[in-house]
């Protein structure tokens, strides 16, 4: 059952009807899906959630779109790890790690390809596509493999390799534009306008964003219907964030968290794109497009659509916004791996190096209880950590040569 | 001579479906001015009520966001094309 009532531009707050549409035709605001939370209230329940599959369609009632089984891999309902070790290096107190490198195509994104393309064959779309720094890229091509859709996947030329080819694989289009991501996205805008396909991060957009709740949701669940005190989540569009926010304050209008929940919303970026970051911290209401340059690719936008609201989200909710270097992300992505055993892409480095520094800067407290969205696997960003990381030790094959190299092991 | 100016989906109603517009003009803020005067109803469109730029709108001069370059001020030269695109986000 879908309760979705319409959908409503968030700048000026014009109404539409549910509609392949992504922004206000008034004033090109983004629209916002609305729903009616009463039906929604009577239909769910924290048993008929846990009844449902292990994957974000449990959630469907509060998502705007029929679950489609041709374009669900399964993505969704990962690991919720509690972080000992990782807390005790960061001097914090209960810290869990929300482990979306798991799914399907190992990001957070294919929670919100498989609402967006659910949508797409709903309004009779025939083809996919996306602009994308990647990840998107990977769950777009594998979702319409899945369903038997043609894809067209556009993506900047100079992204990682281990992203060209986990997106290539799966045998639709991939097309390598010259330029960064906003170009990308600036051409795939005008392309959207010019060919007859379900583009999940254009025309499908404001359905695609949804999807971003059911990490909320997760969380909430997995705590036992509670909500964490503050949440750290990587910002690139400020969508991911945006709708974290809106994910735990949605649980509690339809009545599946008892509490109104009080969670303090901060977000990572990385300096060398990091619009968003700087807008908060000069506490400004202009957010200045940025040529990005970091290693955290999946996170380069210089031009964030979403970013005022993932402001307006850290401010309504007294949280903060860190920005850290690339070293810095590549330290991240140690720690986590060598306390956690968790092997995060650049963007989990970033979540991880600007929780290092909000913890280190009395933001994030060690009384509080705190999630970290890691929203993308290690291995799709090989490249940043290969230069640092090599054998322990190379030896020949006897037991000598090992001897050797590690004298001051005791034997037994 | 004459720039072109891409109009948007989201606008074609006030240009009675044409996607672009030949004006003369030697910057954004002129050109956007001509529009206004081919085809009444963008500047409510494009403008909020500072005179600025509505914050989702966006305008390119040769592929190059205006917030990059000198805004409304921004220069365009002869055979340069401009485009107002909104903005669209993903990652």
């Amino acid at each position: 059952m879908v309760h979705v009532q319409g959908l409503r531009c968030r700048e000026c707050g014009r109404e539409y009807e549910v509609a392949p549409i992504y922004t206000c035709e008034w004033c090109f605001g983004p629209l916002e899906v609305t729903y009616d939370y009463e039906a929604i209230a009577s239909a769910v329940s924290r048993e008929s959630i846990a009844a449902g599959p292990l994957s974000i369609w449990r959630y469907q009632d509060l998502l705007p779109v029929e679950r489609n089984p041709a374009l669900d891999l399964g993505a969704g309902f990962t690991p919720l790890v509690r972080a000992e070790r990782l807390a005790d290096e960061l001097g914090l107190g209960e810290v869990w790690i929300k482990n979306d490198t798991v799914n399907p195509t190992n990001s957070f994104k294919d929670r919100v390809t498989t609402v967006a393309l659910s949508k797409a064959v709903e309004f009779g779309f025939k083809t996919a596509a996306c602009a994308s720094t990647g990840n998107l890229a990977n769950a777009v091509a594998a979702h319409a493999a899945h369903a038997g859709l043609p894809s067209f996947v556009f993506i900047p030329a100079d992204l990682e390799q281990g992203k060209i080819v986990t997106t290539g694989v799966y045998g639709g289009n991939v097309v390598a534009i010259d330029g960064n991501y906003d170009d990308v996205n600036r051409l795939c805008a005008e392309i959207a306008g010019t060919y007859p396909w379900a583009f999940v991060n254009v025309n499908v957009r404001t359905f695609y964003a949804e999807g971003s709740k059911t990490l909320a949701f997760e969380t909430a669940e997995q705590l036992g219907w509670e909500t964490p005190d503050h949440v750290v989540v990587p910002v690139a569009s400020g969508s991911l964030l945006t709708k974290i926010a809106k994910g735990f304050s949605e649980l509690h209008t339809v009545g599946l968290l008892e509490d109104e929940p009080h969670v303090r919303v901060s977000g990572a970026q990385a300096t060398g794109c990091s619009p968003v970051e700087t807008a908060w911290r000069e506490g400004t209401d202009t957010i200045k497009p940025v040529k990005p340059s970091t290693i955290a690719k999946s996170l380069a936008i210089g031009n964030p659509a979403d970013g005022y609201f993932a402001i307006e989200a850290v401010r309504e909710t007294g949280g903060a916004l860190a920005a850290v270097t690339d070293g810095e992300i590549v330290e991240g992505i140690k720690l986590l791996a060598r306390t956690e055993g968790i092997f995060a892409e650049t963007a989990g480095g970033v979540t991880i190096a600007s929780l290092k520094k909000l913890a280190e800067s009395g933001v994030v407290r060690p009384d509080e209880r705190v999630v970290a969205y890691i929203t993308g696997h290690g291995l799709k960003t090989i490249e940043a950590v290969a230069p640092t990381v090599a054998p322990t030790a190379v030896i020949a094959p006897s037991l000598d040569a090992f001897h050797e190299a590690f004298p001051s092991i005791e034997e037994k | 001579m004459a720039v072109i100016v891409r109009i948007p989906t989201q606008l074609r109603e006030l240009s009675g479906g044409v996607s672009e517009a030949s004006l003369e003009g030697s910057t954004v803020s002129e050109l956007l001015s001509a529009l206004e005067t081919a085809h009444p109803g963008f500047n409510e469109r494009l403008f909020d009520d500072t005179g600025g730029l509505r914050r989702f709108v966006n305008v390119f001069v040769a592929d190059e966001d205006v917030r990059f370059l000198d805004g409304l001020d921004t220069a365009v030269g002869d055979g340069q094309t401009v485009s107002i695109i909104p903005a669209v986000a993903g990652g």
